[in-house]
């Protein structure tokens, strides 16, 4: 199978994508009263249920702490809610694989590119509490661009694993929820890494690209540094074998999708 | 392929593997692989097939239910890739098959025509152009901008039927879809299809109905058990299913 005829196929179908993209943002928000608004709603809430919680009742009160909080959530999320739709995106459209031929990565990349958009939408209410605790806008913040994108690379590798396993194992769905959870309690969200290495465990975020990630997010938009370099070089490279390890594994199954969903 | 060959059909075999049980999660899976049970129950759906169908021929599929019919268009159209063997189409491919597979039911008539429109390969442009012409074939009027969760199934054929028709296909796959709809719609079907039979479109039709594969078709095939038992002139592989059928 030749390259060019892939890109011929991906072309031919640009337009179903941005339809199911479309689709899964409309769909998403239909029948309710804020529709959209709830991608910048949700996150802010879950912002102030976290700055209570963790800082003024376990006394955290530096002021830019919700801006740490909101970093490492926004990004989590977008991680968490991509994998898990991608995890779905073909069992769940089986009806429809079942009867059309659509090239089944459609159907993958349509569902992460959908919680991307989403993701990036919510990135506003971050430079609305951004600017509201002041912090100082640096030249490092061009950098935050770098880590979105690895997050977006290891999404769409992880999704088509997880897609491809879904199809001959119900139970990953099970399985992966409880692997996002040790990767969000992993991910310094809400306390602040060195609490973490006073125990001397601080092997846990050298090991986790999401928090790779995340770090250097928070270097580029919270702390103005540049980036942790062999953070990015570990996080994108991770990254990258997801993707390879993800895009082969589907291709050699994607065959047999159709007679196990 | 020869340049006047429209379907290509090569060696072709279909295989499905009828687990007593189905085994879909882990442990199970883990359990049969130590206790050496993972049984496999071979059916092979299609096996051997082999025909050509030139262009502009209208080819019917004849055979009982269960004699892989259906399992055919499914390869031909490309939902299924074969288990071995080749199969090849020329040009455009219209499958008349499950009209309104892709149809989202919370997303309305209009959007669900540029949805499933895309489904089929349409462009953007294309589905804009042709929107007027779509809705109004579908004769939904008014209702082409309420959910399709609250049509009638009837209405759901008809808007599949409506966005399925709207190129100019070079290959036309009908799976016994001209009983679409209400009689008023079902003679509005025919004549759309007639119109394509006299531009010179390919057909591959499947049908258990003898007579109605005697009216539109002038080759004809007998599938049986998944294999492919007579192939030749419509008039004389009727004869040979009237046999069968006894």
């Amino acid at each position: 199978m030749d390259i060019k005829k892939y890109i011929k196929n991906f072309v031919n179908y640009k337009y179903l994508l941005f339809e199911l993209v479309k689709k899964n943002i409309k769909l998403k928000y239909r029948r309710s009263y804020l529709g959209i608004l709830w991608t910048l709603v949700e996150p802010l809430l879950t912002m102030i249920v976290l700055t209570i919680v963790f800082g003024t009742l376990f006394g955290r009160d530096d002021r830019t702490y919700p801006v740490f909080i909101l970093s490492g959530r926004l990004l989590f999320t977008f991680f968490s809610s991509s994998t898990k739709s991608g995890l779905k995106a073909i069992s769940g459209n089986a009806a429809m694989i079942k009867k059309v031929y659509v090239p089944k990565y459609i159907y993958v990349i349509s569902t992460i590119i959908s919680n991307f958009i989403t993701f990036l939408i919510s990135l506003v209410v971050l430079v609305g509490v951004g600017a509201v605790l002041r912090v100082r806008p640096t030249i490092y913040m061009l950098q935050a661009v770098i880590p979105i994108i690895i997050l977006l690379v290891m999404s769409l590798g992880i999704g088509l694993i997880l897609a491809t396993l879904d199809v001959f194992f119900r139970d990953i769905e099970y399985i992966w929820s409880v692997v996002t959870m040790l990767i969000m309690y992993a991910s310094a969200i809400f306390y602040s890494t060195d609490r973490v290495a006073s125990t001397g465990n601080a092997w846990i975020f050298d090991i986790n690209p999401v928090y790779m990630c995340i770090a250097n997010f928070r270097r580029a938009v919270l702390y103005g540094q540049p980036m942790d370099l062999s953070y990015f070089a570990k996080s994108s490279a991770i990254a990258v074998v997801f993707l390879v390890a993800g895009t082969i594994m589907f291709y050699k199954n994607q065959d047999k999708f159709i007679l196990h969903v | 392929m020869k340049e006047n060959v429209a379907i290509s059909v090569k060696d072709v075999g279909m295989r499905f593997n009828l687990n007593q049980e189905h085994v879909d999660n882990l442990k199970e899976y883990f359990i049969k692989i130590l206790k050496r049970d993972l049984k496999y129950n071979e059916f092979w759906a299609l096996k051997g097939i082999n025909f050509e169908v030139k262009k502009g021929e209208r080819l019917g599929v004849l055979g009982f239910n269960g004699s892989g019919k259906s399992t055919l268009l499914k390869v031909v159209s490309g939902v299924l890739k074969p288990s071995e063997g080749k199969v090849q189409t020329r040009g455009i491919v219209a499958p008349l098959l499950e009209l309104g597979a892709g149809f989202s039911p919370q997303y309305t008539g209009r959007e669900n025509i540029y949805l499933y429109g895309a489904v089929l390969g349409y462009s953007k442009d294309f589905l804009d152009e042709k929107f007027d012409e779509i809705a109004d074939f579908s004769g939904l009027g008014e209702f082409i901008e309420v959910p399709i969760k609250n049509y009638s199934s009837g209405m759901k054929s008809r808007l599949g039927f409506s966005i399925a028709t709207i190129v100019e296909p070079d290959i036309l796959i009908l799976d016994e879809v001209l009983s679409v709809g209400d009689k008023r719609f079902r003679s509005k079907c025919e004549k759309k299809i007639m119109s394509m039979f006299d531009r010179g479109v390919t057909v591959l039709f499947v049908s258990h109905s003898l007579e109605q594969v005697q009216r539109l078709c002038d080759k004809a095939v007998i599938l049986d058990s998944g294999r492919l038992v007579a192939h030749g002139p419509v008039e004389k592989v009727a004869r040979i299913y009237k046999n069968m059928t006894g």
